[in-house]
């Protein structure tokens, strides 16, 4: 009886997988036509990404970018579609600075803008040397000295009234954190009175840089600026705010919990209205607070509220644990704050925090309502006022919305970034 | 940069004690003092006001404070122009943060009673007009029975459009926007026959398109929107001030004073005494004001007389196309009336 049985012996060879499981034809099945609703889907989606790009990309390829006005525009493109980017070409500067600035000294605010990037990645990478801060510390006063200009004694006079109220702090807040703070404050008020009058005495008729006033700022050099100035003001005093909130001292309770509330509910335009317009009759034609300053007092207040909520949170979502181990060890309150309490709840609000510096960046541009001419109070302004470019409303929007979107998206992928670096659960 | 903050806030408080005195002072020896005009004026309107690419200031209102300025202090340049928008400018001027305003600020008995300001006169006429595609066919405001309308909300315009309508028994649609641009933007789309605000916005919004002749403005006037300087009440000598330039403007047109013949006529004194007085070669008109006998010169010298700047900023050969119209001298049918320099 033969035997029929079969016993393979060797392997086969492999055969190629069938064509509809690899490669890209696999990954279309599953990913756009996986059923027939999902497949009628894919393709009205992409005809309306073909509709989209069929009408921004010859726009945007097919611009003019020389012209010096609209009508020339409308000349050299004879009624093909394209973009009239002349605009920005032209009045490039005046997006950028305002249209005040004087244009030799365009070198001082890019100056600062550099010097930013060094004081500001210490700050926001906190891997490099500890030693860099030194210099974070003393940028607002070169940055003041850049933008504004007029004679060096008042940033040096801040700076030393700082440094004074610093080295007070130092000496006294290891026994008494309380009169350390005070201490600090009294020390830089008085060197500030007596810098006040030597910087009087020895103001020289020609100094160093050219004072600018800050009525010619202007341009996304102010969004920046004020945006800066403000986020870096108002996340130590969110902080402040979110604490007092939490105090057991009743007056300070009150105060913070008063202020919080009043300044979140009020519109910020309201704010900046108040700014503008109603504190200038609370002072003689002659002295008004400088139009920046009240500016970035009236966000800086706004953001705070904001911020201070954001980090309440962060404090309610600590286990009270933390605040029992910090108490058991022996530490004392701005000591258990600084060391156990806020790191830990900062870390939660990161988001939170980022999310109202995004917010708070876009706001600079409500500064156009009480006229002051940032990026988008050029371009509604003087710009589209203009005989030359009066009709260009896409091109300078788009732009407009194109630097924003830079900045923001840049500001919220360091926050992931930052985010997944301090993640230390084990989620 | 942040911490000047406190800076600021201590050199103001004490800037404030020594400011106080300087209150006190005429509105003409404060910017004598300061060697500045601070004028406010638009944000940025086409003709009216705009800076151009290198920040310099143009427009007919612009000039207006030019003119001032000149007369005063000898220089059509030392203006410090604070652009102000329509919320901000009234309490700029209450404040003191400017000495005059020329954004095109329309006369109304409450803004020069109630909010205690003073008209000194009317340097463009102007009133609500419409616009409308000329394929459409109207010649006359009153062929738009039943067309859709554009027009901005909350405006005294729309007011007047629901009047207009209701006393010519017609009947309409609005479609209602927010801002000239958007305005723009629709009529153009088609989304309304007609684009109503403004005669001098209307002119400024249809030189920007791309076909102008395409559109029409139609010849009804249906509201009066009479545009002027103003200062605050209470200086009275400084009121005269504004006034008399802005007059001097306008009788120059008149008298056939311009810039091109002002070196001239204003060398000695020529055979019209009018002439004579308002450039400052007979009588002291300008001494009466307290200013030099040249005031008027100086004035008309930094911009020309009401006609060249007219022509300059708005009138015909400019993108903006306005005819005189209303704004004609009175002698060719238009409301221009400059009191007499005697």
């Amino acid at each position: 009886m033969a035997d029929l049985s079969f016993v393979r012996s060797e392997m086969l060879p492999e055969r190629a997988p069938p064509a509809t499981e690899v490669g890209i034809v696999k990954w279309l099945r599953t990913n756009l036509f996986s059923t027939w609703p999902n497949a009628l889907l894919t393709i009205a989606a992409f005809y309306v990404i073909y509709l989209v790009l069929a009408g921004v990309l010859p726009w945007l390829f097919g611009g003019v970018w020389t012209t010096s006005s609209l009508s020339e525009c409308r000349e050299v493109l004879q009624g093909d579609v394209g973009g009239c980017f002349s605009v920005l070409t032209e009045r490039w500067n005046q997006l950028i600075y305002g249209f005040k600035y004087p244009t030799e000294l365009y070198w001082r605010p890019n100056l600062a803008l550099v010097l930013l990037a060094f004081a500001a990645a210490p700050v926001l990478f906190f891997d490099l040397p500890r030693k860099l801060l030194l210099f974070t510390a003393i940028y607002p006063f070169i940055a003041y000295w850049l933008v504004w200009g007029g004679p060096i004694g008042v940033p040096v006079t801040a700076f030393v009234g700082i440094l004074g109220a610093y080295l007070v702090f130092e000496r006294f807040s290891a026994s008494n954190f309380a009169l350390g703070a005070l201490g600090g404050v009294a020390a830089a008020f008085v060197l500030w009175f007596i810098g006040g009058y030597l910087v009087d005495m020895m103001a020289s008729e020609n100094p160093l840089l050219t004072p600018v006033a800050s009525r010619d700022l202007g341009g996304f050099m102010l969004n920046l600026m004020l945006g800066v100035t403000c986020v870096s003001l108002s996340i130590p005093l969110g902080i402040a705010l979110a604490l007092g909130r939490q105090s057991s001292m009743p007056l300070i309770k009150g105060v913070c919990v008063i202020f919080i509330e009043f300044i979140r509910g009020v519109p910020l335009i309201t704010l900046l209205f108040v700014a503008s317009v109603m504190l200038a009759y609370f002072f003689p034609p002659d002295a008004t607070v400088d139009l920046f300053l009240r500016v970035v007092i009236m966000i800086t207040l706004f953001s705070s509220a904001y911020i201070a909520e954001v980090i309440r949170g962060g404090l309610a979502a600590l286990p009270k644990g933390q605040y029992e181990a910090a108490d058991s060890l022996g530490l004392d309150y701005p000591q258990a704050m600084r060391f156990i309490i806020l790191p830990q709840a900062l870390k939660i609000s990161i988001p939170g925090i980022v999310n109202v510096a995004v917010g708070l960046f876009k706001d600079t541009t409500l500064v156009s309502v009480i006229s002051m001419f940032d990026l988008v109070g050029m371009i509604r302004g003087p710009i589209l006022a203009s005989q030359e470019w009066n009709g260009v409303y896409w091109e300078l929007l788009g732009f407009a919305a194109l630097l924003f979107f830079v900045v923001c998206y840049g500001i919220s992928q360091y926050s992931q970034w930052l985010e997944r670096r301090l993640r230390t659960d084990h989620r | 940069m942040k911490k000047s903050a406190f800076l600021g806030a201590l050199t103001v408080a004490s800037i404030a004690a020594s400011a106080a005195v300087a209150q006190d002072a005429s509105t003409v020896d404060q910017i004598k003092e300061r060697g500045k005009l601070n004028c406010g004026v638009t944000t940025g309107l086409v003709g009216f006001a705009a800076p151009d690419a290198n920040g310099q200031w143009n427009g007919f209102d612009v000039g207006v404070c030019r003119a001032v300025a000149a007369a005063v202090l000898g220089d059509a340049n030392a203006v410090e122009f604070v652009p102000t928008t329509g919320k901000t400018r009234f309490t700029a001027l209450a404040s003191g943060e400017i000495d005059m305003l020329a954004r095109n600020t329309t006369w109304t008995f409450s803004r020069d009673v109630d909010l205690k300001f003073e008209f000194v006169g009317v340097n463009y006429y102007d009133g609500q007009g419409f616009m409308v595609a000329k394929d459409l066919g109207a010649t006359s405001a009153k062929e738009l029975d039943g067309a859709t309308v554009c027009i901005q909300t909350g405006t005294t315009t729309e007011l007047n459009l629901a009047d207009f309508f209701r006393a010519n028994d017609m009947s309409y649609e609005p479609v209602p926007i927010e801002t000239n641009a958007e305005a723009q933007q629709q009529y153009l789309a088609g989304a309304c026959d007609v684009y109503t605000t403004d005669a001098s916005g209307l002119a400024a919004t249809r030189a920007t398109f791309e076909d102008p002749s395409a559109h029409v403005l139609l010849p009804e006037i249906i509201s009066k929107e009479p545009l002027g300087p103003l200062v605050r009440h209470g200086d009275n000598e400084w009121g005269d001030i504004v006034r008399w330039t802005l007059n001097a403007l306008i009788a120059a047109e008149e008298l056939g004073v311009t810039s091109a013949n002002i070196g001239e006529l204003g060398a000695s004194a020529g055979a019209n005494p009018e002439i004579n007085r308002l450039l400052g070669t007979e009588g002291t008109l300008g001494e009466m004001l307290g200013l030099d006998a040249e005031w008027a010169k100086r004035a008309i010298m930094a911009g020309g007389n009401y006609g060249e700047l007219f022509a300059k900023n708005i009138g015909e050969d400019t993108p903006i196309a306005l005819a005189r119209g209303l704004n004609a001298q009175w002698t060719e049918g238009g409301l221009l009336y400059a009191p007499p320099f005697r």
